[in-house]
């Protein structure tokens, strides 16, 4: 924390509440050492800003378009020092009941700059959320999934994820740039992306909107055997017999 | 904190009072809708036939008799409805039951002079008995009606109440006004004026929810309403909602049901501009076709992972109350193309007294 200062950044989509905030900040500032390290309009714009602009504190809105607060939320928790969160909402039974239950702080908006400034005292005592109640929160797929890589946090749009493929510990994250590793398991990611990915084998997960074709590949010595195509890279991926069904399904589908 | 005692009970008590008084639930149907007129014809028709079955047990005697029947019974029932749309305000005027009296009254004098003039063309057995087992059939007939029409007068009220009550209690989404409350607590420094503006605007928003939702009014008010509703929410969203208004040839003297628009401006920005970073377009089209008002509300569907909820809540609730004022002269319609979630309504053109 440089200079003792709480380092604090705002993140809301919309520039009125923002702008409250600040008003409201300027006031604690007369209270309490500190510092405005920057806003987002988004989660993810945050999560750029804090790896730029480290913070101690951030004020997080839950609604927002393109990432929203609780799957930020969950992201940052990736980075090596992450900061306290403190959401904000303007009305959002659900989430207001799984703060409480899990003694998360939250303010609804409006907020009260005493309100604000109780947050903020209290802040560096209080313990940081933990991931699972995080993952537990958010009923939603995420839009990104993240890597932590040299202290920081890397996103990659789910929307751009080719396949994913188990490999002893790891997932890897195939997309058409690129290969990442995750430290998830490929069957809590099947049960998140199910609408998205289908199951190829045991070991993997494709995007149904890449899937390019479905064919039958004969190997010298052995039985011939099936594998799909995959849009934007030259990669087969070997079908096992047991989804062989399943996927041609889904090949009649896109024809 | 006295006076804010005092007033607090009158206020509960008065639109209680006025729903009792101004939807008297004894009171004839208006014969003039298409929805009663159609009604009416279909049930009497029924009857009819219903009554031919019950003579007669083989297929095509029963056939022939109905179309007998029908031939004599829908010119007499088109007849009376011509006359009872005619009267139809005078009689909603007057006491119940000299106003079912009358019905009566007017339903025997048809039903005799039909008689008469069959008579003239097909002597056949004219004695009295038939004739005052016509009259008899159709009292009974007229009765049963008026009771049908009460019984679904009385079932229809305590929804129009209910509307009125939901109107107030999930028509603004809460979220919609802490945000709007915040961003003009955002103003308060910087822009005293325009906060000014915005609060004035929502307490106008918050007049119309809170008041009488039953009577019509003026389309114009209800464009202006629209219009401060979107001052409102621009000023939080600021440039990413856009609104292309189109209004042809709008008569001065349209009524339309109160809060028949704003609900789906608030659905179409929940729904189509809040969850998307990018600007976007509701447009709204209003035209009369002769004699019907039609109104095209659209807005687009953002590319999201997540649905948002309490569509269908503020959509139902406006095809009930279009169906309580116009019955089956209003159409309520959605559909989804092209990336666009479009609401279509057509309601009869209602001139007002100016």
């Amino acid at each position: 924390m440089s200079g003792g200062k709480l380092r604090i950044a705002i993140t809301d989509d919309e520039a009125p509440a923002r702008n409250r905030i600040k008003n409201l900040l300027e006031d604690v500032s007369e209270m309490l050492p500190i510092e405005l390290v920057g806003e987002a309009d988004n989660g993810r714009a945050l999560l750029e800003l804090v790896e730029e602009h480290p913070a101690d504190v951030v004020l997080l809105d839950i609604r927002m378009p393109e990432m929203d607060g609780l799957e930020a939320a969950r992201h940052l928790q990736k980075l090596e020092d992450p900061p306290h969160v403190v959401f904000t909402t303007a009305y959002d039974d659900y989430a207001v009941s799984a703060f409480e239950l899990h003694a998360i702080d939250y303010l609804v908006k409006p907020i009260r700059l005493r309100r604000l400034h109780d947050a903020l005292s209290r802040v560096r005592s209080i313990t940081r959320i933990p991931l699972d109640v995080l993952n537990e929160m958010a009923p939603d797929a995420r839009t990104h999934l993240s890597i932590q890589e040299r202290g920081k946090v890397q996103l990659v749009p789910v929307a751009e994820i080719l396949y994913l493929r188990a490999e002893l510990k790891y997932v890897t994250i195939r997309t058409a740039q690129r290969e990442l590793l995750l430290e998830e398991s490929l069957s809590s990611l099947e049960e998140e992306f199910g609408d998205r990915f289908v199951r190829i084998h045991r070991n993997c997960l494709v995007a149904r909107e890449y899937i390019e074709a479905f064919e039958k590949e004969s190997q010298p010595g052995a039985e011939a055997r099936w594998v799909i195509r995959v849009r934007g890279v030259n990669e087969k991926l070997p079908v096992s017999r047991r989804q062989q069904s399943i996927v041609r399904q889904l090949g009649k589908k896109a024809c | 904190m006295q006076a804010c005692r005092e007033s607090n009970p009158s206020e509960v008590i008065e639109p209680m009072a006025s729903i009792s008084q101004n939807a008297p639930v004894n009171s004839l149907p208006d014969f003039r809708n298409l929805g009663v007129m159609l009604r009416i014809l279909v049930i009497v028709t029924g009857l009819t036939l219903l009554a031919e079955a019950l003579k007669n047990n083989a297929l095509v005697r029963w056939l022939e008799a109905s179309a007998a029947a029908i031939a004599f019974v829908l010119p007499v029932t088109i007849i009376s409805l011509l006359i009872l749309g005619l009267a139809t305000a005078w009689l909603r005027r007057i006491d119940y039951r000299a106003a079912i009296a009358f019905v009566v009254i007017i339903e025997l004098a048809v039903v005799t002079a039909t008689v008469q003039f069959v008579w003239v063309l097909l002597p056949e057995d004219n004695s009295l008995t038939v004739l005052v087992r016509y009259w008899l059939f159709t009292v009974l007939l007229a009765l049963a009606l008026i009771g049908y029409f009460n019984l679904r007068n009385r079932a229809l009220s305590p929804a129009l109440a209910e509307a009125r009550l939901q109107a107030l209690q999930a028509r603004i989404r809460p979220h919609f006004l802490f945000n709007s409350l915040n961003a003009v607590l955002s103003l308060m420094r910087a822009e005293p004026r325009r906060a000014e503006t915005a609060l004035e605007d929502l307490s106008e928003l918050f007049r119309v929810l809170m008041s009488d939702n039953r009577k019509l009014i003026p389309l114009e008010q209800e464009l202006e309403l629209c219009r401060q509703y979107l001052d409102i929410e621009s000023l939080r969203l600021e440039d990413r909602l856009n609104v292309d208004w189109r209004i042809e040839e709008l008569p001065d003297d349209a009524m339309v049901p109160p809060l028949i628009l704003q609900p789906l401006l608030e659905n179409a920005v929940y729904h189509g501009i809040e969850p998307s970073a990018r600007p976007g377009t509701i447009s709204i089209h209003i035209q009369r076709k002769s004699e019907r008002l039609e109104m095209t509300l659209s807005n687009p569907v953002p590319e999201t992972t997540r649905p948002q909820s309490g569509n269908k809540m503020a959509l139902a609730n406006i095809g009930e109350r279009l169906q309580l004022h116009f019955d089956a002269e209003a159409t309520f319609a959605t559909r989804s193309e092209g990336g666009r979630f479009e609401v279509r309504i057509v309601l009869p053109y209602v001139k007002g007294v100016i």
